[in-house]
């Protein structure tokens, strides 16, 4: 509240830093994301003779109890999360837009159905709705994306739900019902192109959620083989060797989802403050 | 739902429509938890028996299927289900050997002192670091707390376990690695002070995430009724405590109907924490009965949906009894 004013052309312009951190964690993660896919499964290969190292310049996280370079497993893990992360995020976004349009069709029954909906997805909590559709899908990537999409529209719907809902009462929507546009007409011309930056939003927003449940539910065993890569078999692997104090089996890992998930959370709130018209000209 | 709430006005007849569309809501959860399980591809018994004996008869497998009732189509199965949970059967737990609804009741208390440990403890940390933030908001102390809290926000629940296993248990040892009680020990011999000492480490993990939460909204309100006008008004007639008497009522009513809304995700870290910690509550009973126990994974689905429910609940009466404008309709 007490900073200084600067004269208006002498201050950085805040746009357009917060361009330049966007496209910044943007690349970061993106070269996060193709080192980690395009990666030789060669170089986590096991190794016996390397077995439970702690971190050196050659295993910056040591290796594990089949002598697997965990560097490299953790770089692929991330790139899993990622992509799942995305995947799920991004269909949980369509999920909200879909309930977007609906809501903006403005039919009161569809509506409260809606939102019974939404109410009936939040009052089970998500970790067991995730293992009840891991369960049903058999586990794997595939139940994955499904439990964390329909775990994490509710989210980016709620958003969404309330844009529409202010510019439904607004006069240009009357006006053009008046003129004789059918309800769809109006919401797919008139409102969608307003939920456009919601829908980006709240998708980045949920990204860092969608990695977190999905490396929770395969910690938890219910999400991916265990044979892959991924943090949460990483880090329940490790558990068994942490009272022997090797901690850096589960520390480093740990730590650089954490790192991810910071990022595209910095990613999310900045691309808010750039799009969301209310908040980009302060 | 707080407008609608608002609209209809005295706080009874809310209590009474909310009961209703609570009974809709769980009536339509116990049929997705029970269909999504039936879909299951390796939940079947009958399967699960002739994988383990080959060369059973085809007589004798529907012989099997009729006494399991899977010769009956699912909704026939569901309603038989639900009549039975109704009238208090809730199964048998083949894990356990025992009946579901007593496995529940002894796993619930496990868990309902690590949940509400973990609750009241986020729930006073979390209001009282958001009130230092709020009303020093941005001053120094207000941003460096408020990364610390973002930062918390983004941890995985999971990890930080791991990471407060290892060090206060494995590097320091202060706390004891895991369960809830010294291996081997007589459960009633047992002090309440060993139970608090195996409890504190979960407890830790579960609050972890809500605590900043918690605290990161405080904040935002308490900064938003430091900026009116009647603080303002106040400051300007000297008043003292300004804080106790004009912005704390404000604040507590988001931060309290808050606490009851979180038993999702209390739910949902306590799964996590009781895994880490092999801690023997509701939650490590739900992922390890998932695989092999459908009984007590459906009962203890149900029973974390009413939980849940209940919270809500709470959260909606004490809104509408508490808030002023709720109660008059606004």
């Amino acid at each position: 509240m007490k900073m200084k004013v600067l004269p208006a052309e002498k201050r950085p312009n805040r746009r357009a830093m917060i361009g330049i951190v966007c496209v910044l964690i943007f690349l970061i993660l993106i070269t996060l994301y193709i080192v980690g896919a395009s990666m030789n499964e060669l170089l986590f290969e096991p190794d016996f003779s390397q077995k439970l190292l702690p971190p050196t310049m050659k295993h910056p996280f040591g290796t594990d109890f089949l002598g697997r370079d965990m560097f490299a497993r953790t770089i692929k893990g991330l790139s899993l999360s990622m992509f799942i992360g995305a995947t799920a995020s991004g269909a949980a976004a369509v999920i909200a837009l879909i309930v977007g349009i609906v809501a903006a069709l403005g039919k009161t029954w569809l509506d409260h159905f809606l939102n019974w909906v939404i109410d009936l997805t939040m009052g089970i909590p998500h970790t067991v709705l995730l293992i009840l559709i891991a369960i049903a899908t058999g586990r794997g990537i595939t139940g994955l994306i499904i439990g964390i999409s329909l775990t994490h529209w509710t989210g980016i719907a709620r958003i969404i739900r309330g844009e529409v809902l202010q510019i439904r009462s607004r006069r240009y929507i009357t006006a053009s019902r008046k003129l004789g546009k059918s309800r769809l007409w109006v919401a797919v011309r008139h409102i969608l192109p307003h939920m456009i930056p919601q829908f980006f939003i709240g998708l980045v927003l949920q990204f860092p959620h969608a990695i977190m449940h999905e490396s929770g539910l395969t910690f938890l065993g219910y999400g991916m083989p265990p044979e892959t890569p991924a943090i949460g078999i990483i880090l329940s692997e490790s558990m068994r060797y942490l009272s022997a104090g090797m901690w850096w089996l589960a520390f480093f890992p740990g730590a650089a989802l954490a790192i991810v998930v910071l990022l595209i959370d910095k990613l999310g709130e900045s691309l808010k403050l750039a799009l969301d018209p209310a908040s980009a000209q302060e | 739902m707080r407008t609608a709430a608002g609209a209809i006005g005295r706080p009874l007849k809310n209590v009474g429509i909310y009961l209703l569309r609570g009974v809709s809501l769980l009536l339509a959860s116990t049929i997705i938890a029970f269909f999504l399980s039936s879909i299951a591809p390796q939940d079947d018994p009958i399967h699960a028996y002739i994988q383990a004996n080959p060369g059973v008869s085809a007589e004798n497998v529907a012989r099997m299927e009729e006494y399991w009732g899977l010769n009956q189509p699912p909704v026939a199965r569901y309603v038989t289900w639900l009549k039975n949970i109704l009238s208090g059967d809730m199964g048998y737990s083949t894990s356990n050997r025992r009946p579901v609804a007593e496995v529940i009741g002894v796993r619930f208390r496990a868990s309902i002192a690590l949940m509400m440990a973990a609750w009241i403890f986020s729930g006073i940390l979390g209001f009282g670091v958001g009130c230092i933030m709020g009303r020093f908001a941005g001053r120094l102390i207000d941003r460096v707390l408020k990364r610390v809290c973002l930062v918390m926000c983004s941890i995985p629940t999971f990890w930080i376990g791991i990471v407060f296993l290892v060090f206060f248990s494995v590097t320091l040892g202060w706390f004891p690695f895991g369960l809830s009680m010294p291996i081997g020990a007589n459960p009633d011999e047992v002090s309440i002070w060993q139970r608090l000492h195996h409890l504190v480490l979960p407890a830790l993990t579960v609050s972890f995430l809500s605590f900043a939460n918690l605290a990161l909204v405080t904040r935002e309100k308490l900064a938003d009724v430091m900026e009116s006008g009647y603080i303002l008004f106040a400051k300007a007639r000297g008043e003292k405590w300004i804080l106790r008497r004009h912005a704390l009522r404000n604040i507590l009513i988001p931060a309290v109907t808050m606490q009851f809304g979180s038993f999702s995700e209390l739910f949902g870290g306590s799964v996590i924490a009781e895994n880490i910690f092999s801690y023997p509550g509701l939650g490590s009973a739900l992922t390890a009965s998932g695989k092999t126990d459908l009984p007590l994974f459906l009962g203890i689905t149900l029973f974390s949906v009413l939980f849940v429910f209940c919270g809500n609940m709470i959260a909606n009466i004490l809104y509408s009894f508490i808030d002023p404008r709720v109660k008059r309709g606004d």
